[in-house]
């Protein structure tokens, strides 16, 4: 009965009431349109920056943390084989060499990131064959390389042209290649555009020196929200010499810059929040001035305060969950639009974003907790809002509410 | 038995003119009463009704219902205490706007969490009984102005009270409305013996009532039996 009286109540003025739910959805939908299209700019990042390319958790050598140098690898033995398969979360995971080296072709040379794959392997997770823009894809036999499509530009080198490698090797050895280009292969970040040079695993310890060794091994979750955990599961077991370390520790400047957008965009929500919360506010004074008479008639008749104080706060929640429904309703199918159609940007804003290597667009996410995160942040402010009519509910005295 | 014992009950509204709406009135209604307070507008009936009824907090004296004194309750207590002994008529109805009939009636057992099967069919019973079975699903808006108070009345009823408070019930209804409601009163005091108490200056209240006390400046200046029940 009292959701009842609170749900009709919430009809007694349909002007008002429309006018209120109207206010606050489309606070709901500047925000979920805000949030989706900056947590899509993030996934985008941490897609294109990490998660294809970096894996969002690695396995490192201690020293290789704080030095980098092909001298600091690890030994992929059968004990961390066995430690890898033993936490569930982990989808599959594959070793790497990952080091700097100098390429030079005919016309041109520049600094490159050389990435020993095991290219059937990573297939499932990098898609290395649907990011082919010329050639075939490399094998683990092969002593070709695959060139990232801005690197071939700079160099001048194209399929079937020559590349020449050098670098340091292990323990100061020298490490130098001719590799011919078997494949040109385009990465949605420029910047890994620019500069990456595939070789088969093999070949990459042939020709660093290392044998059975590697630099890093890349970690694949089945969904990455159990990153954490799992990379925690897995410093628990890992030996003295080993880390297993996430992409915020691996890219900590990209989480940075996440957070501090993320706070940009905290400050917009806030604003219409406030906008809400007046609104909100504003409709709840109307409410209980125009029915003080009311009021004082049920609690004369032995309606406890507290419950008349539930009421009210009832209708508000009501209210705003109505406003919350109807935001997410008008919100969703833009976003999903906007995901399916992303945004791309003219060439100005595109050059400023591939400064940053991002992909020059915005695809808007569908992560659920956007529109959840709506909902509990509106029901808070509604909570928050009805502590006023609460208090002053809980002071009523029948006689003189009824005099009003 | 007394139901209803004011002594020396006095209500002085405070102003730069104090007013003594209320002035040392002592009186006791029995059981099963059918009590008329008259007397002119500003002699204090409705003052008087309101602090029976525990709406309102006399400035001195004592109000007894059931010998519970009324003045020692805290405000919530006094709440409590008017759902469970006390059946309020208003004089422009009080209903609310958004129930219907039936929830009207119902709400005050709801109040009481008195079961949904119990309450139905006491419900129905009794606007069954203020002739008003074929409206039940009507809101207020959809009723006439005696139909509105004979609502009022069944929720008066609902909660089984001590004693029924009317302040001017008849006084927003035409001669046939105010008739009626006062026969469905009458009869329900008769054959059901349920006390009510009434504030008015309608003569035909007034003339229907067993017994008639009259206020003056807030003093009863005449207490009348007028006819046996």
């Amino acid at each position: 009965m009292y959701f009842k009286l609170a749900w009709r109540n919430i009809w007694r003025n349909k002007s008002r009431t429309f006018i209120t739910l109207i206010a606050v959805s489309i606070a709901v939908v500047l925000s979920v349109l805000m949030m989706s299209a900056k947590n899509g700019v993030y996934e985008n990042m941490i897609k294109s920056l990490i998660g294809d390319f970096t894996g969002f958790a690695q396995i490192q050598s201690k020293a290789y943390v704080d030095d980098s140098s092909i001298d600091n690898v690890l030994v992929f033995n059968d004990d961390l084989k066995a430690a890898l398969q033993g936490i569930s979360a982990i989808d599959g995971f594959s070793p790497r060499i990952e080091n700097f080296a100098l390429a030079v072709s005919d016309s041109s040379n520049k600094g490159v990131l050389i990435i020993g794959v095991d290219v059937e392997k990573e297939q499932k997770y990098i898609g290395l064959k649907d990011r082919l823009s010329d050639g075939e894809l490399i094998d683990l036999s092969d002593d070709q390389v695959m060139i990232g499509s801005g690197l071939s530009e700079r160099l001048q080198a194209g399929v079937g042209d020559t590349v020449v490698l050098l670098s340091q090797g292990y323990h100061g050895s020298t490490a130098a290649g001719k590799y011919r280009v078997k494949a040109i292969v385009n990465f949605g970040s420029p910047e890994l555009s620019n500069q990456l040079v595939f070789l088969p695993i093999q070949e990459a310890q042939t020709f660093y020196g290392l044998e059975n060794m590697y630099t890093n091994i890349i970690l694949h979750f089945k969904d990455n929200d159990d990153v954490r955990q799992g990379v925690n599961k897995l410093n628990s077991v890992l030996g003295q010499e080993l880390v297993a370390r996430d992409w915020e520790e691996l890219a900590p400047e990209l989480k940075n810059m996440i957070e501090t957008d993320k706070m940009e965009g905290y400050v917009f929500m806030f604003i219409l929040y406030m906008v809400i919360t007046f609104g909100l506010f504003g409709t709840m004074l109307m409410m209980l001035s125009e029915r003080k008479h009311e009021f004082g008639v049920l609690v004369a008749i032995g309606m406890k305060r507290v419950k008349l104080a539930v009421m009210v706060w009832l209708e508000l929640i009501i209210l705003s969950i109505l406003g919350v429904i109807l935001g997410s309703v008008i919100s969703l199918p833009i976003c999903t639009y906007f995901h399916e159609n992303p945004i791309y940007f003219g060439e100005e804003m595109a050059d400023v974003y591939e400064d940053y290597g991002l992909e020059a667009m915005i695809k808007f996410s569908l992560d659920p907790s956007i529109f959840t995160q709506q909902a509990i942040i509106i029901l808070l402010i509604s909570s928050m809002i009805a502590i006023f009519p609460f208090i002053r509910l809980l002071q009523v005295k029948a006689i003189q509410q009824m005099k009003a | 038995m007394k139901v209803i014992e004011t002594i020396n009950l006095s209500k002085i509204f405070e102003g730069v003119v104090p007013v003594h709406a209320v002035n040392q009135v002592n009186l006791s209604i029995e059981d099963n009463e059918f009590t008329a307070i008259v007397g002119p507008s500003g002699s204090g009936k409705t003052t008087l009704l309101n602090m029976i009824g525990g709406l309102d907090r006399p400035t001195s004296g004592t109000i007894k219902v059931n010998q519970i004194a009324l003045n020692e309750l805290s405000e919530n207590e006094l709440i409590n205490f008017r759902l469970k002994h006390i059946g309020f008529v208003f004089q422009s109805y009080n209903l609310i706007p958004v129930l219907s009939a039936k929830e009207n009636a119902e709400f005050v057992m709801l109040l009481q969490n008195i079961p949904a099967k119990d309450r139905i069919a006491r419900v129905e019973a009794l606007l069954k009984e203020v002739g008003l079975e074929d409206k039940m699903n009507n809101r207020p808006s959809q009723l006439s102005g005696g139909q509105q108070q004979r609502v009022a009345v069944a929720r008066a009823l609902a909660s089984k009270p001590d004693f029924v408070l009317a302040d001017e019930p008849t006084a927003n209804l035409d001669s046939k409305s105010a008739e009626n409601l006062l026969d469905i009163m009458h009869r329900l005091n008769k054959e059901e013996g349920i006390t009510f108490v009434f504030s008015t200056h309608d003569q035909r209240v007034i003339d229907r009532a067993r017994r008639v006390i009259t206020l003056e400046d807030g003093k009863i200046i005449s207490d009348v039996i007028q006819h046996e029940n």
